[in-house]
């Protein structure tokens, strides 16, 4: 296992210097002069220069991107062009409460879509696989923004349980942010719902077809059994992996949720970044992203070797 | 006696399309404790179907119209499936087709077995894993309690067989239905697990039904047989007397279209049964088979032919059976004494260039790494599927090959065409060594060879019709312009006795042998030097497989061009081929004539794959299989004579160490083995001779 993992933690960082490489070249052709959108129209030419020589953004671009990553890599990621406040520690901080609303959203949302969808997928073409399959196939075709503001609408103003702003303060615990997680988490829930519950269902479909369900039933076996230890064991592998991956969805990846419901996660953040062409910023929030994609990837190949005895015993 | 199964009049049907079509109509049977009951039919026969109704576990889309299955006298049409549940795997067990995908391929086997024991033997966790233990030492799996901690894919296919028999066995039942259990395994496994079921099932009252398309299966272990036509139940009788005289026209056919060990197509023309099995929706008023009858009148086409009983326990279906137990119509062709209208060659041959000449040849492969050779650190083993063959053929030889799975023949055509690089080694055509890579051969070569694969359903293009893919080479390789191609593709089709209207089908269009006759048509399209065909009927039909293989003659003496054939099946390599290379573990073992073949001296690998082909004469006694064990992995071949780790005949430490000689036979075969030809010959002989001896207290007894 330790010299599988080395190969992929190898190709991992090797996905990383590329997307860093690719990250800094592009951040190079955003429109604008970075040091004349900081300063405004009114800053003089000297202080334009000055600035350009503080951030170094007069070297040559080889010089520039190794400087760059040098010190990425040793944890000085830079002051932000536009708040002049330290990097690491914001980006960290949006990356816990991303991960926060991730969790949870893993936690409503994971169980209640593989339910549904075993369900729909034992009972195909039955009535309760029509309604799970119609009804998440609409629930998917909503924009976030109209569900969110739906549920905001009904939990929120309608009923009064849960507030509509979940602008949670920093160094708020799990526990304490929790009642303003729970609707953008239901809101991620729905967009996350369709497509594992689908997923879900046409493992289960296609398994149910193989011999092997086949030679369990006429064993004699109940059907719990049948299809708990027999069917399900092989059913869930595709769906694990696909939850797995879209954990990295969750992270990077809720910028219409975040908005709606006024959020601090990492994707408001990169929204601010492009908007205030803050480059130290951008390129923090997007090597970010890329690491927990990856790590999440890695997770699902890893997770699904070790399931699959196919895989793991070749 | 009570009947443990029996079924009166059964009628099932299918739904396509919102209609409902009968599989099966009118079945009846019975089979009493202790009888193994055959039950043969050709793909669409219907047969998996009886054995799945009698489960009372047909797919959604079937059911019974009518008619009754009682088991041990008890409707079980009358059962819940609550009460079904206790009867499955408990009194009534299946032993499976394809034994990997009927194992759950996630748990390990032992579990696989031990929760049955768990659920109908009342057996704790504890005792059901040694239960299932011994249940594994019973069917003869080496090494259970590694085998019980292993999963299915860890297994070779005739060890998942075994699995699947020891499933089934656990629980004592009183029924057993077995579906195709051997289809897909190698002969030599089949035979070992044939012989293993025997003995299992002697001196107990567990009645059987072995549902195959195998006739020579059936008479290796069953003693009552019944004979499905397209969902239709033509005749029934004991195996002796189907076999010695059978009834029925379709039964005859079938008989009559495999070839039997010995025959050659020097002497013997297989007789093929014309058409194919009609789909459900294509079936006839009147007797099903009437279309490819050779005998049926106007009345077979109007009437259904009623169920007559011949005598006690005999049944036939079919208007025209007095006529032919009297003997007053035939339906064989006066034994076609063919004139010899070819000079069977031999392998002593005239000294010009050879066609094709193989030296020294190697093709080894890299395997890819599983997840334990990562975490181990292990490279990936060198896979030797080609070990160092020399072998050449004259002009007009055809050139059988025979081997159990993993023996490197299909790795050996391939290399010799150019779909695998060899890895070391020459091969030459006409004296002109060719470059390893297909890519680096000139058109001119590809047009000398030519391949016909296994399976036909894979090797067309599914959208391209006929007309396309027929034309297809003489435009690629034989520089023709698309209008000269299209009328050649005319004279293909009739040579393969196809239609000219075919040409507009696509491939969907087609049954399964129309396709073979497609594949092999494009193969004959550039008239090659050198054809090679990879189990080319293995896929089909048997009553559609004599009339490709008779075409494949025709084409070949007519042409009179080289022909590889490659098959498992030592009967047809015998008919068809002159030489015949017996090959094992990437290596030759025996090369010799075929009509030498069947006598000893053999090599002792050609003895045992010779007992382990089931006989079509119930009354010869089978030879049981000489054979233990599996194909050692190619990865580490044993040293010495590769096949000495099995071989019956081993003479001691110098089968371990050294290499054997090659030993000319008196007929000119050559024989890898460090036994001396007088002595293998002696030894075989009185081998031969104590079974004929054995076979004479039968008879008296």
């Amino acid at each position: 296992m330790t010299r599988f993992l080395l190969r992929r933690f190898a190709f991992l960082g090797l996905t990383l210097l590329l997307t860093s490489l690719i990250v800094f070249t592009v951040t190079q052709f955003l429109p604008g002069d970075v040091a004349r959108i900081v300063l405004g129209r009114e800053a003089g030419q000297e202080q334009v220069e000055a600035f350009r020589q503080e951030f170094g953004l007069d070297d040559p671009l080889p010089v520039q991107y190794f400087g760059w990553l040098a010190k990425f890599l040793g944890g000085d990621w830079g002051r932000s062009l536009s708040t002049r406040s330290d990097i690491y520690p914001v980006v960290m901080d949006r990356l816990r409460n991303s991960m926060m609303l991730a969790a949870l959203t893993m936690l409503i949302g994971v169980p209640l879509s593989v339910f549904l969808g075993v369900i729909a997928g034992l009972k195909e073409e039955g009535l309760a696989d029509n309604v799970i399959s119609i009804g998440s196939l609409s629930v998917v075709g909503l924009p976030e923004f109209v569900t969110g503001i739906l549920l905001i609408e009904i939990f929120s103003r309608r009923l009064n349980l849960l507030p509509a702003n979940s602008s949670i303060p920093p160094d708020a615990s799990f526990a304490e942010a929790l009642p303003m997680l729970i609707l953008p988490a239901m809101t991620a829930t729905l967009v996350l719902l369709a497509y594992i519950a689908r997923l879900t269902r046409a493992g289960v479909v296609e398994e149910l077809k193989k011999p092997y369900v086949r030679t369990a039933t006429l064993k004699g076996l109940s059907s719990v059994s049948v299809t708990f230890k027999h069917v399900l064991r092989n059913a869930l592998l595709p769906t694990i992996t696909v939850i797995a991956i879209s954990f990295g969805w969750l992270i990077s990846g809720l910028i219409v949720i975040e908005n709606v419901f006024n959020y601090p996660g990492l994707g408001r953040l990169i929204v601010f970044a492009i908007d205030r062409q803050d480059l130290p910023l951008l390129q923090a929030v997007t090597m970010v992203t890329v690491l927990v994609f990856a790590l999440s990837n890695l997770t699902a190949d890893v997770l699904y070797a070790y399931l699959d005895p196919r895989i793991r015993l070749g | 006696m009570k009947p443990t199964l029996e079924i009166n009049d059964l009628t099932i049907s299918y739904r396509y399309d919102k209609q409902w079509l009968w599989a099966v109509r009118g079945f009846s049977l019975k089979i009493l404790p202790g009888q193994t009951y055959g039950l043969v039919g050709e793909s669409g026969s219907g047969k998996s179907t009886i054995g799945l109704a009698i489960m009372r576990h047909l797919s959604k889309n079937g059911r019974i119209d009518s008619g009754e299955v009682l088991f041990d006298g008890v409707d079980l049409s009358l059962l819940s499936i609550a009460d079904l549940r206790q009867i499955w795997g408990n009194q009534m067990a299946l032993v499976p087709q394809n034994p990997l995908s009927s194992l759950n391929p996630s748990l390990r086997v032992g579990e696989q077995i031990a929760e049955i024991l768990r659920r109908h033997g009342g057996l704790d966790r504890r005792q059901a894993n040694d239960k299932t233990i011994s249940l594994l030492h019973d069917a003869r799996v080496p090494d259970p309690e590694r085998v019980a901690q292993s999963y299915p894919h860890q297994l070779s296919g005739g060890m998942q067989q075994r699995v699947l028999i020891a499933m089934a066995l656990s629980t004592e039942p009183k029924l057993l239905i077995l579906d195709e259990p051997t289809t897909g395994l190698d002969v030599t496994t089949q035979a070992a697990i044939l012989d293993l079921f025997r003995d299992l099932m002697r001196g107990h009252e567990t009645a059987a039904l072995y549902v195959t398309h195998n006739l020579g299966v059936v008479a290796r272990i069953c003693q009552r047989v019944a004979v499905l036509y397209a969902g239709e139940f033509v005749e029934d009788a004991s195996v002796t007397d189907l076999f010695y005289k059978p009834l029925h026209p379709y039964t005859d056919g079938l008989l009559r279209s495999v070839p039997k060990l010995g025959d050659h197509q020097a002497s013997i023309e297989l007789q093929p049964i014309p058409g194919s099995i009609p789909s459900l929706h294509n079936r006839q008023p009147g007797c099903v088979f009437a279309p490819r009858c050779s005998i049926a009148y106007d009345r077979c086409f109007e009437e259904r032919p009623p169920l007559e009983a011949v005598s006690d326990g005999r049944h036939v279906r079919c208007f025209r059976w007095s006529e032919l137990m009297s003997g007053e119509i035939s339906l064989r062709r006066p034994e076609v004494q063919r004139e010899t209208k070819k000079e069977q060659a031999s392998i002593v041959t005239d000294h010009s260039k050879p066609v094709l000449d193989i030296d020294k040849l190697q093709v080894h492969f890299r395997r890819s790494r599983s997840l334990t050779d990562l975490v181990q650190g292990r490279s990936g083993d060198v896979v030797k599927a080609v070990d160092g063959i020399t072998l050449s053929l004259q002009k007009g030889q055809v050139l059988g090959i025979v081997g159990e799975s993993g023996s490197g023949k299909t790795t050996l055509a391939r290399s010799v065409v150019g779909l695998v690089s060899r890895t070391s080694g020459e091969i030459e055509l006409y004296g002109i060594t060719l470059p390893p890579k297909l890519s680096d051969r000139p058109n001119q070569t590809r047009r000398m060879m030519q391949y016909v694969f296994q399976n036909p359903e894979e090797a067309l293009n599914p959208y391209r019709t006929v007309r396309q893919t027929l034309s297809r080479p003489f435009v690629t390789l034989m520089g023709k312009n698309k209008n000269e191609a299209e009328s050649e593709v005319y004279q293909l089709l009739a040579a393969v006795r196809l239609p000219e209207d075919y040409a507009h089908r696509l491939p969907s269009q087609l049954s399964g042998g129309e396709k073979q006759r497609v594949a092999i048509a494009r193969a004959f399209a550039t008239s090659p030097d050198l054809l090679i065909t990879d189990e080319p009927v293995s896929a089909l039909d048997v009553s559609v497989q004599a009339s490709i293989l008779n075409l494949l003659m025709e084409l070949q003496s007519n042409q009179d061009n080289n022909l590889i054939f490659i098959s498992h099946n030592l009967a047809v390599i015998g008919y068809l081929a002159d030489l015949v290379a017996v090959m094992y573990l990437g290596q030759i073992m025996e090369i010799s004539e075929a009509s030498s073949l069947y006598q000893p001296p053999y090599h002792p690998y050609t003895e045992a794959l010779l007992s382990a082909v089931p006989s079509l004469d119930p009354k010869q006694r089978q030879v049981p299989i000489l054979l233990t064990g599996d194909v050692p992995s190619q990865t580490q071949l044993p040293a010495g004579c590769p096949f000495h780790p099995r071989c019956p005949r081993k003479l001691g430490d110098i089968c371990k160490t050294k290499i054997p000689p090659w030993r000319k036979t008196r007929r000119g075969g050559r024989i890898f083995c460090h036994i001396p030809i007088d002595e293998l010959e002696a030894s075989q002989i009185e081998s031969v001779a104590r079974e004929a001896v054995n076979i004479g207290d039968i008879g008296s007894g």
